[in-house]
């Protein structure tokens, strides 16, 4: 008896397995069949990011200074009240075209000071901020950036692009997102009111967010460089801007890929011809 | 072990006759991948994965090696010590990029290895410790694969590591306090961390161990071929270099031009967003998905959603498990004496549908787990089993092959090798009518 269970082992093993998942499958089917899933307000009204188009853009994409700093200008005196930027340093707005005497006037005039301790009573203390400094956080922590943001914390924005399905196009999409809630959605959903507090944008993965717009009107930001100020204008630019944060690498990265690929080809044909002589009296 | 025929090492230098009589390490080279082991002549592209796995490991090691050079085991600064690499190391991008795609470039080598072997029939007689070794390097990069994505400690990370760790407290009675044990805390924390970094850089060169036994192992039945037909005599064979070095070469150049696609203009395509998001054990991700090279396994863990005497988690941890282990067996389970489903008209048909079902698995298991894809892959893992532990005992025990060619020579005399693989699919069907 043993042996013959032994000898069809894999037979039993295999019909246990698939008997407790037939089990399963039967469980799901009349579940979905009773209880079919209903559509929520967020699978029903959430819309996917539109399209946007950046000079940084593929393969063979540069970064447009011009807009990078533009789209600085807009992180500076919209986004950074709320949204730190802590994995930047000043020294690192050379890489967007700034000189480094411009690079040190930023940091000194920058709003929030850098955190230090004071040299006579070892007291904590602050001093104005130089260009090796990282951009001081807005709130010493979390705690404070939920007391001042109705128990949200703003997110650091350095990562914001590569932290986020669609990325740059995800962030213009939300920051132009704002709209009052459609009646249809709470025609249908009369629950899914957004509460107080929170603001309707159907970008957000749960269509109610604590943000209020950022950008209300146009000419909020006064560009330099005449660019006109409008809200799609300003928050493409500043997406433009936290596509660099996100990856201040990543030209040298292309470039570096344009010679290990045509190093590659080379190498390939090189070994490809080498193969083709020493088996050409082979058959095989 | 060789060929009576293999070509002997006779060092004409004087130093390396020198250095042969004290320490023959150029002699074990030459005879394991140099002119001194003889390989079938007829072996086709899908035998270059081999090298291509160890070129993948050695480049895993290299940029492993300095990345620890600059990343920080500290559950308070690993996140921002990955940032530091990316920013502030020179080419410190490249080497993580090089990592973190290197992962998934040893993974698409590996499973195609593997594909290779089951089509090819190469675990069969007298190659099944090549194959049990194989097994053994596989769940050894499984476990390094896992605990290296936790590294980097964002979301993803942590998640992953409470999810695959929960797996544990699945054992019944004792399940919670292993989980515990093996954490080294309540959740993952800077102790799991810590010890999640020691092993990941200690398995990295158990995996090169168990390599050298594989390697081994092969090299005293000598490489199978895709005919599956033992190597008969002297004309059946070529010395590996400069014969298959030559070749390897191509493969090494065709497979870091792939890499080098992927490192440098979508480095990110293969992660996930979240792990760019600081791990926060108060914020659970919408869904949590392992890498995509073990959708497969987490499609099979989460079809499992009914008791059914033991608890539905513990079914499907044993499942995902099962699904592994399967494989150590399958020398075993198959039981037909030809290797090359070439020859195997009906096995071969049960093959390729069990690499869809695969494929299938892999897209639910990385997808949402909605009913209508809970309801594909209790499906597809059902296939899975059946496949192993049903179908093919069944299938080679009744399979009538087609006839085998003699020898090597003779195959690739007629031009049914299968050295080339569109003469395999084409030759293999065309063959068949003729008879």
């Amino acid at each position: 008896m043993v042996s013959l269970i032994l000898r069809y082992l894999n037979y039993l093993i295999g019909a246990a397995f698939a008997f407790v998942l037939l089990i399963a499958l039967w469980g799901t089917v009349s579940e979905l069949i009773h209880n079919p899933p209903q559509e929520g307000a967020a699978e029903e009204f959430h819309l996917e990011p539109k399209p946007l188009h950046l000079a940084s853009d593929g393969p063979f994409g540069h970064w447009d200074k011009q807009q990078l700093q533009r789209g600085f200008q807009v992180y500076k005196e919209v986004c950074s009240a709320c949204h730190s930027l802590r994995h930047i340093a000043f020294r690192d707005l050379t890489g967007i075209g700034y000189s480094e005497a411009q690079v040190k006037a930023i940091a000194e005039q920058w709003q929030i000071p850098q955190p230090s301790v004071n040299k006579d009573t070892g007291e904590p203390d602050t001093r104005p901020n130089k260009p090796s400094d990282y951009f001081p956080l807005v709130f010493a922590n979390e705690t404070a950036a939920k007391a001042a943001n109705n128990n949200a914390v703003p997110p650091d924005l350095s990562l914001m692009v590569k932290a986020r399905e669609g990325g740059a196009a995800y962030i213009h999409s939300l920051i132009t997102g704002y709209r009052p809630q459609p009646a249809e959605l709470l025609e249908k959903f009369p629950t899914a009111k957004t509460p107080p507090g929170l603001h309707y944008n159907p970008y957000f993965a749960t269509l109610n967010l604590a943000m209020p717009p950022p950008l209300t009107s146009d000419g909020q930001v006064q560009y330099e460089d005449g660019t006109k100020p409008t809200i799609d204008q300003m928050s493409t630019d500043v997406a433009a801007f936290l596509t660099w944060t996100a990856e201040p690498d990543m030209m040298t990265r292309h470039r570096t890929g344009y010679a290990a690929v045509l190093f590659l080809l080379i190498f390939i044909g090189l070994t490809f011809g080498a193969y083709k002589n020493i088996w050409r009296d082979v058959k095989h | 072990m060789s060929f009576p025929w293999a070509e002997q090492y006779r060092p004409k230098n004087p130093v390396m006759r020198w250095l042969d009589e004290k320490l023959p390490l150029p002699r074990l080279a030459y005879n394991a991948i140099g002119a001194g082991y003889p390989v079938p002549r007829n072996l086709n592209y899908f035998w270059n994965f081999g090298v291509l796995a160890g070129a993948a490991l050695a480049i895993q090691i290299i940029t492993g090696v300095v990345l620890a050079m600059h990343y920080a085991a500290d559950s308070a600064v690993a996140f921002d010590s990955v940032e530091h690499i990316m920013r502030d190391i020179n080419a410190g991008w490249f080497l993580r990029y090089a990592h973190a795609t290197g992962a998934s470039m040893f993974f698409i080598v590996v499973y195609t290895h593997i594909f290779r072997g089951l089509y090819y029939g190469s675990y069969k007689a007298p190659r099944e410790m090549v194959w049990l070794l194989g097994v053994v390097i596989f769940l050894l990069m499984m476990a390094t694969a896992f605990m290296g994505y936790v590294l980097p400690w964002g979301q993803m990370s942590f998640w992953g590591a409470q999810v695959i760790t929960g797996f544990f407290s699945a054992i019944p009675i004792v399940g919670e306090n292993i989980r515990i044990w093996l954490l080294g805390g309540y959740a993952p924390d800077q102790a799991a961390l810590n010890r999640f970094f020691s092993l990941h850089y200690l398995l990295p060169f158990v995996i090169a161990g168990v390599i050298i036994l594989h390697i081994w192992a092969l090299h005293i039945p000598g490489s199978s071929n895709p005919t599956g037909v033992e190597v008969k005599g002297e004309q059946d064979t070529v010395p590996f270099h400069p014969y298959y070095t030559a070749k390897d070469g191509v493969g090494v150049g065709v497979f870091l031009l792939v890499f080098a696609l992927i490192l440098f203009f979508a480095p990110n395509y293969l992660g996930h967003p979240d792990n760019y998001i600081p791990a926060n054990p108060l914020s659970t991700p919408a869904h949590i998905v392992p890498e995509w090279y073990f959708w497969p396994f987490y499609a099979i863990l989460r079809s499992f959603t009914a008791d059914f005497i033991l608890p539905a988690k513990l079914w499907g941890v044993l499942a995902m498990f099962g699904s592994i282990l399967i494989l150590f067996f399958l020398p075993w389970l198959d039981k037909s004496p030809v290797r090359s489903s070439n020859y195997r008209p009906v096995y071969r048909i049960f093959l390729g549908i069990l690499l869809i079902d695969v494929l299938v698995l892999g897209w639910v298991g990385g997808s949402e787990a909605t009913p209508t894809y809970l309801i594909l892959g209790q499906i597809s893992a059902a296939y899975y089993f059946l496949h192993f532990l049903v179908i093919l005992p069944i299938v080679s025990a009744l399979e009538r092959p087609r006839p085998l060619p003699n020898s090597i020579t003779e195959a690739v005399l007629k031009g049914e090798s299968g050295s080339r693989m569109s003469e395999t699919a084409v030759g293999g069907e065309q063959a068949a009518p003729a008879e």
